[in-house]
C-alpha cells in the first residue's frame, strides 16, 4: 500500500516506539500534523521552537529514549538551533524533524527558507536533507540509530513539503549499515588489564565520573568498582547523579565551580579515571598540569575525547558500561586507606570552618539558596523527584546543594550553559514521567528566556515546580563582573521585573512569594502539597555568592 | 610546521564536502590542500588532504573526521611510502628571445607546452610539490601571468590500499 512521505514519517516514529513528541506547527510541515492526527503518539504543542528542543531533551534525559521535536523550515527550524546545539554538547539523544520550502525551490530565498541542515552541521551528530521520498524510511531509521548510539546526539532531518506530499512503498528497514558509522563498543581487553594494575598499585586513586556513566547506565557497576576498590568519586556537572551525592565515596563536583574536596582530590590524587566525560575547561582548567602528577586513565565511547585536553597514559575507547564489567572481573583493590583517611581530614576541617555559614544563618534575612536547597533535598528525602536547573548561580548553587541519588534525576545544561533549559527540559521530563515530581531551579534571568512555557504547562497540565532564586540580577554574570572587573556592573540589574507570581496566576498557575528566610520551610511545603504547578518566587540578596 | 598527508575515503553525497571543510575552519585546523575525486567505486570519493600541525594536531583532525558519518577511512601516509602528485598549469611571458629557452627549462622538468600564444606559453606540469615549485621558480624570472594547481593527490605504495568495505589492509 502506497502511503505519503508524511505517513511514512509517523509510521516510521511509531515503529521506533515514539508515544511524545514536541512541536510547533508551520505551512512546510502541515502534511506531517495532518497525518499525525491518525496516529496515537501525542504531541506537546510548546510556546517557542527552542522549548520543545529543550522539551525533547528534558524528555530523553528522563526517558532515557530518543527525544523528538518538530518545526517548520526557517524561522521554526532556525529556532530550534539553540535547542539542538544544548543537546549535541551535552550528548543527549534526539531527533528533530524539519519542514523545507519545495524541493524546485530550495536555494532561491524564497518565503520561509532556511539552510537548516548548513546551519546546523557543526552541531549535529548527523543530519539529513530528503530529497527523495523513497529514502524517507532509511532515513528515520538511521537517525535514530545514530542519535541514540556510540556516543549520542541529535540529529536533524529536513524534509521538504512536496518530498512529505510524494507516495512511496513503505518498508521500514530492518537492519542499518552505515559504512561510515561503527561505534566501538567493546573495551579492549589488554587496556583493561592495565586500568586493573594501575588500579592496584596506586595509592591515591580518584574517578572522575561524568555525564557518560549516566547515559551508558553504567551506575550499578561504577558503584561495584567504588565499593570494590574502596577508590572516592569526583563527578562533572554531568556526571551529577553517577554516584549518590551523599554517599560517603563522593566528593563532589569538580571544577570552577565545584567543591573543595573534589578539586583537592584531583590535585593530590596518584590516579585519575576519568570515565564518559570531556574533561571540560570548566571542570578541569589546568588539564595538563594534573596529568604532570597524577596517571590518567580516559574511558570513553568518543575516541576523539580521549587525548584532546589531556595527556593519558591509558586510553580505552568503549562502552563505559561493557569496559567496567569486564574491569570488575579482573581488578584487585589496591590500598587507599591513607588516601580516605587524608581526604576525610581534608572534610572534617573545611566542614568545621563552613560552619556557621550554612547553620547559623539569618533568619530574618533574604532567602539563603543554599539553605533553601538543603531544606528542599531534607523534604523529598523519600522522593525521587527530577531536577531541572537554570544557568548561572541558581544551577551551581543547586548542584553543590541539593541531594541527587539516582541517575537522570539531576538535569541542566552542562556543555552550552544554555539560559532558558531549565523550565522547557522540566516539560519534557515530566511528559516523560508523569507519576515523578518534576521541580525547576531557576534564576530571574534565565526564568525569562522561556517563560512563555507556562502555557505549555498549564495547556498539558503539567505539574512542574518552579522556584525562582530571584536576585533581580544577572547574577553569575555580576559576581564575575564583582571580582573580575573591580564592580563595574554592566548591565546585569533586571530591577525593572515583572511579579512572577501574578504572571503565574496570568497563566492560571498558583504561587507565592517569599522574601525573609524563615518562610521558607512553610512555603516549601505548601508548595510540595499537592502534584499541581507551583511557582515559588525566592528574594534572595544579590551579594550572595555562588561558592 | 610540518605537512601531513591524510587519505580520506568517503560517502559519495552531497554536502560531504562542506562538511570536511567545515570541521576543519571550525576546529581551527589549517588546510593546505584538499583534493577530491572519484574512486574505482562510484558511491565513494576519495579525498587527499594536507594538514599543517604538530602529530597532535593530525590526531585531532583524523579522530573529528571519523566522527562525521559519511567518512569511511582516514588514514595518514607517510611520505616516504606513498606517490605524491600534484598538477599544476603555469601560463608564463614568452618573447621571442625568451620562447627556446624556456622550452629547453620545460624539457628539462618533463613538463608540457599544452597552449601558445604571441606572448605567453601556458606549460603543464605534474610531479610532488618540490618539483612543481622547483620549475615555478625556475619560471618566475621570465614573469609568470596565473598558476592553477590542483593540490597533493597520495596513493601508498606497493600493494598496501585502503578498502572502503572493510578494515583489511593488504
Ligand atoms: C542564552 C544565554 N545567554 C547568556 C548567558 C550568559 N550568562 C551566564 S549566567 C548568566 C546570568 C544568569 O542570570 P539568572 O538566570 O538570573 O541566574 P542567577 O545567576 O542570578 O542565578 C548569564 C547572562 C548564557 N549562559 N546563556
Amino acid at each position: 500500500m502506497k502511503v505519503t512521505g508524511a505517513q511514512a514519517i509517523i509510521k516510521a516514529l511509531e515503529i521506533e516506539n515514539v508515544t511524545h513528541i514536541f512541536g510547533y506547527p508551520g505551512a512546510a510541515i502541515c502534511p506531517f500534523y495532518n497525518a499525525l492526527l491518525d496516529s496515537n503518539i501525542k504531541h506537546i504543542l510548546t510556546r517557542h521552537e527552542q522549548g520543545a528542543a529543550h522539551a525533547a531533551n528534558g524528555y530523553a534525559r528522563v526517558t532515557g529514549k530518543t527525544g523528538v521535536c518538530v518545526a517548520t523550515s526557517g524561522p521554526g527550524a532556525t529556532n530550534l538551533i539553540t535547542g539542538i546545539a544544548t543537546a549535541y554538547m551535552d550528548s543527549i539523544p534526539i531527533v528533530a524533524i524539519t519542514g523545507q520550502v519545495p524541493t524546485n525551490l530550495i536555494g532561491r530565498d524564497v518565503f520561509q527558507e532556511a539552510d537548516i541542515t548548513g546551519a546546523t552541521a557543526p552541531f549535529c551528530k548527523h543530519n539529513y536533507l530528503v530529497k527523495n521520498v523513497e529514502d524517507l524510511p532509511r532515513i528515520l531509521k538511521e537517525a535514530f540509530h545514530i542519535a541514540s548510539s556510540g556516543r549520542p546526539g541529535p540529529v536533524l532531518i529536513d524534509v521538504p513539503i512536496d518530498v512529505q506530499n510524494s507516495e512511496l512503498h513503505f518498508k521500514y528497514p530492518e537492519e542499518i549499515d552505515i559504512r561510515g558509522y561503527k561505534p566501538t563498543y567493546k573495551g579492549h581487553p589488554l587496556q583493561i588489564k592495565r586500568i586493573a594494575e594501575a588500579i592496584e598499585k596506586a595509592k591515591f586513586p580518584v574517578i572522575c565520573a561524568g555525564g557518560g556513566i549516566i547515559s551508558g547506565k553504567a551506575r550499578d557497576e561504577l558503584m561495584e568498582l567504588v565499593i570494590k576498590c574502596n577508590i572516592p568519586v569526583v563527578t562533572t556537572l554531568m556526571g551529577i547523579g553517577s554516584i549518590p551525592t551523599d554517599h560517603e565515596m563522593c566528593l563532589g563536583m569538580l571544577g570552577s565551580h565545584g567543591s573543595y574536596f573534589a578539586n583537592y582530590a584531583i590535585h593530590n590524587a596518584d590516579l585519575i579515571i576519568i570515565m564518559g566525560a570531556r574533561v571540560g575547561d570548566r571542570a578541569m582548567a589546568s588539564a595538563n598540569k594534573i596529568a604532570e602528577k597524577a596517571s590518567i586513565i580516559h574511558i570513553d565511547i568518543d575516541p576523539a575525547e580521549i587525548g584532546k585536553n589531556i595527556d593519558v597514559e591509558i586510553p580505552v575507547v568503549g562502552d563505559v558500561k561493557s569496559i567496567l564489567q569486564d574491569l570488575l572481573q579482573v581488578v584487585k583493590k589496591g590500598d587507599t586507606d591513607e588516601w580516605l583517611e587524608k581526604i576525610r581530614k581534608v572534610r572534617q576541617e573545611h566542614t568545621a570552618k563552613r560552619k556557621g555559614t550554612d547553620e547559623d544563618i539569618d533568619q530574618d534575612g533574604a532567602v539563603k539558596p543554599k539553605f533553601l536547597l538543603k531544606m528542599l533535598s531534607k523534604m523529598m528525602e523519600d522522593d525521587d523527584a527530577v531536577i531541572t536547573t537554570e544557568v548561572g548561580q541558581n544551577q551551581i548553587w543547586a548542584a553543590n546543594n541539593l541531594t541527587i541519588r539516582k541517575p537522570g534525576k539531576f538535569i541542566t545544561s552542562g556543555g552550552m550553559g544554555t539560559m532558558g533549559y531549565g523550565l522547557p527540559a522540566a516539560v519534557g521530563a515530566k511528559v516523560g514521567c508523569p507519576n515523578t515530581r518534576v521541580i525547576t531551579i531557576s534564576g530571574d534571568g534565565s526564568f525569562q528566556m522561556s517563560l512563555q512555557e507556562l502555557g505549555t504547562i498549564k495547556q498539558h497540565k503539567l505539574g512542574i515546580k518552579i522556584v525562582i532564586l530571584n536576585n533581580s540580577r544577572l547574577g553569575m554574570v555580576r559576581e564575575l563582573q564583582k571580582m573580575k572587573y573591580c564592580s563595574r556592573y554592566s548591565h546585569v540589574s533586571l530591577e525593572d521585573n515583572p511579579d512572577f507570581v501574578k504572571l503565574a496566576y496570568a497563566y492560571g498557575i498558583n504561587g507565592e512569594r517569599i522574601t525573609k528566610n524563615f518562610e521558607v520551610e512553610d512555603a516549601l511545603k505548601r508548595m510540595l502539597s499537592d502534584d499541581k504547578a507551583y511557582l515559588l518566587d525566592c528574594v534572595v540578596d544579590p551579594e550572595e555568592p555562588t561558592l | 610546521m610540518a605537512k601531513h598527508i591524510l587519505s580520506v575515503l568517503v560517502e559519495n553525497h552531497a554536502g560531504v564536502l562542506s562538511r570536511v571543510a567545515g570541521l576543519f575552519s571550525r576546529r581551527g585546523f589549517n588546510i593546505d590542500s584538499l583534493a577530491v575525486g572519484i574512486t574505482e567505486n562510484p558511491e565513494v570519493s576519495r579525498m587527499t588532504i594536507v594538514v599543517d600541525g604538530d602529530e597532535y594536531t593530525v590526531e585531532q583532525v583524523s579522530k573529528q573526521l571519523n566522527k562525521l558519518i559519511n567518512v569511511i577511512r582516514v588514514k595518514k601516509l607517510e611520505a616516504q611510502d606513498s606517490v605524491r602528485r600534484e598538477l599544476a598549469l603555469i601560463k608564463v611571458n614568452a618573447s621571442a628571445s625568451t620562447r627556446s629557452e624556456i622550452i629547453q627549462i620545460v624539457e628539462i622538468f618533463r613538463a608540457k607546452i599544452v597552449d601558445v600564444s604571441k606572448n605567453t606559453l601556458t606549460i603543464e606540469v605534474s610531479g610532488d610539490e618540490e618539483k612543481v615549485g622547483a620549475l615555478e621558480d625556475m619560471l618566475k624570472q621570465f614573469g609568470i601571468k596565473e598558476i592553477v594547481r590542483t593540490g597533493l593527490i597520495a596513493l601508498e605504495r606497493g600493494n598496501r590500499h585502503i578498502k572502503a568495505n572493510n578494515n583489511d589492509e593488504e
